[in-house]
């Protein structure tokens, strides 16, 4: 036998936690228990999946919709609840144009319907508590971002966290009300009242990163892919260590 | 079978190519990658192969573009359920590179490894006999950084996760050694036509 093989590079990002085999490869059933809307274009659905093993914040899961001719469409959503909710999840869905799945959520879902998950999926970009988090997202890139502010209050951790998120205007905001001083929300095309209107830039982090918590922050960024190299390019020029950033991308 | 109340789906297609759970992504390309894109120039790439061969090497650009260019023209398939109809890449054969390094009869795997330390594993028989490739052009353009130019792996009989951005090498080894997603919960073959998407499929 070789020896164990670690590749000769200038970084590499580990995975936050050892992912369970198990439940990634069993389908199971989500009953559909309440959809509450978020924005206009977003609404979050809440499940009860009576069998869920947990998750941490920050990891997805894969949903599908099966057709009576058994054709099935399959996606990847990011969960948006606290890990504390004992047998249910909550995902939040955009609305996107002619979008086979999200336009079914957003035009036939009811509670009572039933889906197929499997998950939860890719230790990655979960975030256990542990280190000081920085959060950037944008759109409903904020969703495994929102799930680790809330299980960062539910557990009244102390390590630091900050949420940085990007929306076109106030009225797009996902979770708006349930904002804390941990967030600063960015806006790009309209702003309440006294707030700058523009993209994320430099200054909004730099701040941040001046005042760096003891062992430096573990960066999450989630978003189109537009923004996470937007987003991932300012944090290098910041200081961020590029193996300190982790990016979960829509597509 | 779960049916699920009011859900019809999109007309059918009947494509022969589409591998089971996929859909035709169109003219879209989603980037997927966990890691920030590097900035890696073609003067600072360099693609080695090394681990269980008779005369381990190391290629730079130049030196990689002096062997036969050979290019593949088809589908790709990405874990995430999108495929890609009809792209074409170009760059040269891994057998070509395998070749000049002569690996061992016991090599049986390959970890593939990229510039920013991401990694992936395979079996040798999926690299070998004319099924993979180091690319740099994409529709007879130099391969985008975010899609993993100026050189990427490209194993399209695998879903995309196998074929590895910013590719800086590849070790021979006589064992399986879980890569980077498969570390995280991901099939270790990854045969898209028959759904090896995560660990126990
Ligand atoms: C890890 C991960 C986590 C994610 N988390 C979230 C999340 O928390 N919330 C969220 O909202 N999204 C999330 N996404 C995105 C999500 O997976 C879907 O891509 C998104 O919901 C769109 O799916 P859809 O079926 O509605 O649209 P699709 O049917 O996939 O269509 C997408 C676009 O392509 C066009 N299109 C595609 N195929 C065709 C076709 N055959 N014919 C015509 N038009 C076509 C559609 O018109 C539309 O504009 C996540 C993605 C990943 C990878």
């Amino acid at each position: 036998m070789t020896e164990t093989f670690t590749p000769p590079t200038r970084f590499a990002v580990p995975g936050r936690i050892a992912v369970s085999n198990r439940a990634a490869a069993l389908w199971q059933t989500a009953t559909l228990t309440e959809i509450r809307r978020e924005t206009p274009r977003a609404s979050t659905f809440r499940f009860a999946v009576p069998a869920w093993a947990g998750h941490l914040p920050g990891q997805h899961l894969m949903l599908r919709l099966t057709a009576d001719d058994g054709y099935t469409a399959q996606r990847h959503y990011s969960i948006a609840s606290a890990p504390d909710d004992d047998g249910h999840v909550e995902l939040t869905l955009d609305h996107v144009d002619g979008g086979e799945v999200s336009g079914w959520f957003h035009t036939r879902a009811e509670p009572g319907d039933e889906v197929q998950v499997r998950g939860p999926l890719s230790g990655f970009f979960a975030w256990p508590g542990d280190r000081p988090a920085l959060l950037i997202g944008a759109g409903s890139g904020v969703v495994p971002l929102m799930s680790m502010v809330r299980h960062h209050r539910a557990r009244g951790l102390d390590v630091p966290l900050r949420l940085l998120v990007s929306a076109r205007g106030p009225e797009e905001l996902i979770y708006a009300r349930e904002y804390g001083a941990e967030t600063l929300p960015v806006y790009t095309r309209s702003a309440p009242e006294g707030v700058p209107v523009g993209r994320l830039a430099a200054h909004h982090l730099a701040s941040l990163l001046a005042e760096e918590p003891e062992g430096g922050w573990e960066a999450y960024v989630c978003g189109s892919n537009a923004f996470a190299e937007h987003a991932s390019r300012l944090l290098v020029r910041a200081g961020q260590p590029v193996d300190r950033i982790r990016i979960e991308r829509f597509g | 079978m779960n049916v699920t109340r009011g859900f019809t789906g999109r007309p059918r297609a009947h494509r022969p190519g589409l591998p089971p759970g996929q859909y035709d992504a169109g003219d879209d390309w989603p980037v997927l990658s966990a890691e920030v894109t590097p900035d890696l120039a073609p003067a600072d790439w360099t693609f080695r192969v090394d681990g269980l061969v008779a005369a381990p090497r190391t290629w730079d650009w130049d030196e990689a573009h002096a062997l036969p260019e050979s290019a593949y023209e088809g589908d790709i398939h990405c874990v995430t359920s999108w495929s890609k109809f009809g792209v074409r890449f170009a760059g040269v054969s891994l057998d070509a590179f395998l070749a000049a390094v002569r690996p061992d009869a016991a090599a049986t795997h390959a970890v593939a490894y990229a510039h920013t330390g991401y990694t992936t594993n395979l079996p040798l028989a999926d690299l070998t006999g004319g099924r993979a490739w180091i690319v740099w052009e994409y529709d007879d353009k130099p391969l985008a950084a975010e899609h993993g130019g100026p050189a990427r792996l490209l194993v399209p009989h695998l879903y995309f996760w196998k074929s590895a951005k910013w590719i800086a090498g590849l070790r021979l080894l006589d064992h399986d050694e879980p890569g980077f997603w498969e570390q995280n919960g991901y099939h270790g073959r990854g045969n898209p036509w028959e759904e090896q998407r995560y660990a126990g499929d």
